[in-house]
């Protein structure tokens, strides 16, 4: 994939962060609007293929790393099984934090409010770690596909 | 009659899928006819679930006294959703390694393995 | 609270959460993963089995996700079930322990046999990832988990199979077919999970079935399950993914595919059954099986006899013994509505066609195994091109006996007993049914006849002088499974009678599955 022009390369340096920043908002708010750790994560993927198709694979390298990408893979998908698991002293995926007053434990109130952040327990947490799995998934996979139409295309040269 | 408009719009959706599946030789217009059937599932889900005039179902407007939709078959729709998304990209991975081996994305000299 | 009311779940969370940590493992530790792989699944192995005996004594078990106690179905006085659930009976539990004992061999037998492949920490995550979807598929009491769980099972078994694909182009086809095929059948199998909840507002199996009415509807969403999940299954007519699936995936994988098209198999016979009951127009529905069935042992061997190719021949046997199990719970199933008969011969018929099941993985896994076997040593698969290789593979050859011995039906091995259950009980229902059943299992003897004489016997042939016996991991599965076979073979009614006779009255007794769930209602 070669680099766009100037004007397309511009305009992704102004909105990549805007994007990533949306991104990280829908997954912090997922239990309270709705958005949640899948669209969030999606939505920052699309600013790494954002990145991806405006500088071209070649020059993306030294920003987008694929190895760094499929560890915070690994470690979304962990956090969000050991969240399950911690719920194991009652049952498996048990919400044990939600009403007990401390972290994300606020009681949820009732009627018309604009909603508090640290109500929904582990929800929140969860919606982190499938966010950061979501995202790097797809940084690995618009990467990878990249680097498999790079080497087709050699192909078709030679 | 017009409320069942979706339905209509998502027989259209599956009966194009399945003659894009049937009919198109081509490996990626395949995985659009995957894609399509797919996106009537989907609607069929999501019209299921949808009240006439009611709102969406958010927790933080409960009691307002309106009407909600059924959040139910929206989570089943975005689980579908988040599952599509992987076969969609697993099928042109498939089909970038056909690619890559073939030469070709037309199902006629796709056929080493007869028999 | 003790840690035994969690085994349900921690049969499936253990092998999700080993699938995850592989991929890190292997970035400190290049062996690590494969062990990592198979101790996780033997933890798997024995907690099935423990929950095999629990099952087997005390009865059917639910195990509900994130409630106040895992027993919990009907929070505060609910008439429906609105969690998601897990729910075991003496069916999912017989469909387990295939599984579990399947996916761990092939983890143990991958040790050995994935040396020459790249990037193994993917192979043993997807591995796993395959296992969790067969459990999921066969544990869950909810419909559309089920999907969710058939979506994991087929991702996970595509990416297998097109495992070589990136050095050759015969995987990458075989798993693009796959993956058409798996993709249709789970877009309908949602289809029609949208039908159940349009009609009914519900997603779980038991509450569906205590208020499935046969309706309109309902005859559309069964005439769409039945034909994909036996698609899934491998049956004649769509059986033409399963030669290329089976002969492409590296062998390990393709013993661990014959048991996840079992788990469709299992998810058919549990929507007929479970979800339908007497609902439905038993005989009609029976006969559709029982036609399927007859196709594929019909077709899949005779489509065998012709192929050169050693596990291309073995996938077409795969879909001819998948049609006795069609054969045998399609005769139970078009009696379920008469009593006498379903006491005379239908639940025999049933009982074979279930003990089919587990027999078929473990011979069929066998015979997989000993052609990944030859393959890993000769490098070949084209039965032209090997011969005398019983002078250089002692025990190999002797594994290969007993699994073509097996297949055949010949005793004291395990595929007489329930070919021989099947025969004698089909031949009461229709005579006919039953004579097919017997020619189609000497043209299975017959062509493995021809395996064995073009394989192993004849002179020592030059080109396979370095040929040594397959490394120790390999022979301890194939060891495994062969101790399995001999042990049904000499001891079936020990099987029966404790196993394979309750996984039939779960089926066949609705109101004992519904009840686990609505307490009897």
């Amino acid at each position: 994939m070669k680099e766009m022009s100037r004007i397309v390369k511009t305009v992704t340096n102004f909105v990549y962060g805007f994007i990533i920043i949306f991104g990280f908002y829908i997954i912090a708010h997922g239990h309270l609007t709705p958005g949640g750790g899948f669209q969030g994560g999606a939505v920052v993927g699309s600013a790494f293929a954002l990145l991806l198709v405006s500088y071209g694979s070649l020059n993306s390298k030294k920003f987008l790393k694929e190895d760094i990408f499929s560890l915070f893979e690994g470690f979304g998908l962990i956090l969000f099984i050991v969240l399950g698991f911690s719920g194991l002293g009652i049952t498996f995926f048990y919400n044990f934090l939600a009403n007990s007053g401390g972290w994300f434990g606020d009681t949820a109130v009732i009627g018309v409010n604009p909603g508090d952040m640290n109500t929904g327990g582990v929800i929140p947490l969860m919606n982190i770690a499938v966010g950061l799995e979501v995202l790097s998934a797809f940084g690995v996979i618009v990467l990878t596909m990249a680097r498999g139409a790079e080497f087709t295309k050699k192909k078709e040269k030679s | 009659m017009i409320g069942n408009l979706p339905y209509v719009a998502v027989v259209i959706f599956i009966g194009l899928g399945i003659y894009t599946l049937m009919f198109k030789r081509n490996l990626i217009k395949i995985a659009i006819g995957i894609c399509l059937i797919e996106n009537g599932v989907n609607l069929f889900l999501i019209t299921l679930g949808y009240r006439k005039g009611a709102i969406a179902p958010i927790y933080t407007q409960a009691p307002s006294g309106q009407i909600m939709v059924l959040p139910t078959p929206q989570a089943l729709t975005l689980t579908s959703i988040v599952i599509g998304i992987a076969t969609t990209a697993l099928i042109l991975s498939v089909a970038m390694m056909i690619y890559k081996h073939y030469g070709t994305l037309d199902t006629d000299q796709v056929r080493r393995l007869r028999g | 609270m003790s840690l035994s009311n969690h085994i349900p779940i921690l049969i499936i969370a253990i092998p999700l959460l080993a699938a995850f940590l592989v991929p890190l493992i292997n970035r400190i530790n290049k062996k690590a993963a494969g062990i990592l792989t198979a101790l996780a699944l033997s933890v798997s192995l024995i907690l099935t089995i423990a929950l095999a005996v629990k099952i087997l004594t005390v009865g059917p078990q639910v195990y509900v996700f994130g409630a106040a106690s895992p027993s919990l179905t009907l929070p505060s006085g609910l008439k429906f079930p609105i969690r998601i659930m897990l729910q075991i009976d003496a069916m999912s539990i017989f469909m387990g322990l295939i599984t579990a004992v399947v996916s761990f061999l092939g983890a143990i037998y991958s040790l050995s046999f994935t040396k020459q492949y790249d990037g193994v920490d993917k192979y043993y995550s997807l591995l796993l990832l395959l296992t969790v979807g067969m459990f999921g598929m066969e544990f869950t009491g909810d419909i559309f988990n089920f999907f969710v769980f058939l979506e994991i099972a087929s991702i996970a078994s595509v990416a297998l199979i097109s495992f070589r694909g990136i050095d050759f182009g015969e995987p990458a086809e075989a798993g693009f077919k796959y993956m058409i095929v798996s993709s249709i059948s789970a877009l309908m199998v949602l289809f029609a999970i949208g039908i159940f909840y349009g009609q009914y507002d519900l997603l779980n199996f038991a509450a569906l079935a205590s208020v499935i009415k046969y309706s309109q509807l309902d005859k559309i969403a069964l005439g769409l399950l039945i034909p994909v999940l036996a698609m899934k299954a491998g049956a004649v007519p769509m059986h033409m993914w399963t030669p290329d699936a089976y002969s492409e995936a590296p062998a390990p994988i393709t013993m661990i595919l014959v048991a996840a098209s079992q788990a469709s198999l299992y998810a058919l016979f549990r929507v007929v059954f479970s979800l339908y009951n007497i609902s439905l127009n038993a005989l009609t529905v029976g006969w559709i099986i029982i036609v399927f069935g007859l196709l594929s042992m019909f077709i899949g061997v005779t489509m065998a006899i012709v192929q050169k190719d050693i596990k291309r021949l073995m996938a077409y046997h795969a879909v001819s013994q998948t049609g006795y199990m069609f054969l045998g719970v399609g005769v139970g199933l078009a009696v379920l509505a008469n009593p006498e008969a379903l006491k005379n011969y239908g639940i025999t018929a049933m009982e074979g066609g279930i003990f089919h099941i587990m027999n078929h993985a473990m011979y069929k896994g066998l015979l997989f195994l000993t052609a990944g076997a030859l393959f890993f040593r000769t490098g070949t698969r084209d039965l032209n091109k090997m011969g005398g290789l019983a002078h250089y593979m002692k025990y190999t050859t002797i594994f290969f006996i007993i699994g073509a011995a097996a297949i055949a039906g010949l005793p004291p091995f395990n595929g007489f007993a329930s070919k021989l259950l099947i025969y004698e009980s089909v031949y009461r229902f229709n005579p006919l049914l039953s004579i097919m059943a017997m020619v189609v299992s000497i043209l299975t003897l017959a062509s493995f006849v021809k395996v064995f004489h073009s394989a192993f016997l004849g002179p020592k042939l030059p080109q396979f002088k370095e040929v040594k016996e397959t490394p120790r991991s390999m022979l301890f599965a194939m060891a495994v499974l062969s101790c399995i076979i001999i042990f049904f073979g000499l001891f079936p009614d020990l099987i029966v009678k404790n196993l394979v006779h309750p996984a039939v009255m779960s089926l066949i007794e609705q109101l004992q599955y519904t009840g686990t769930v609505l307490g009897g209602m």
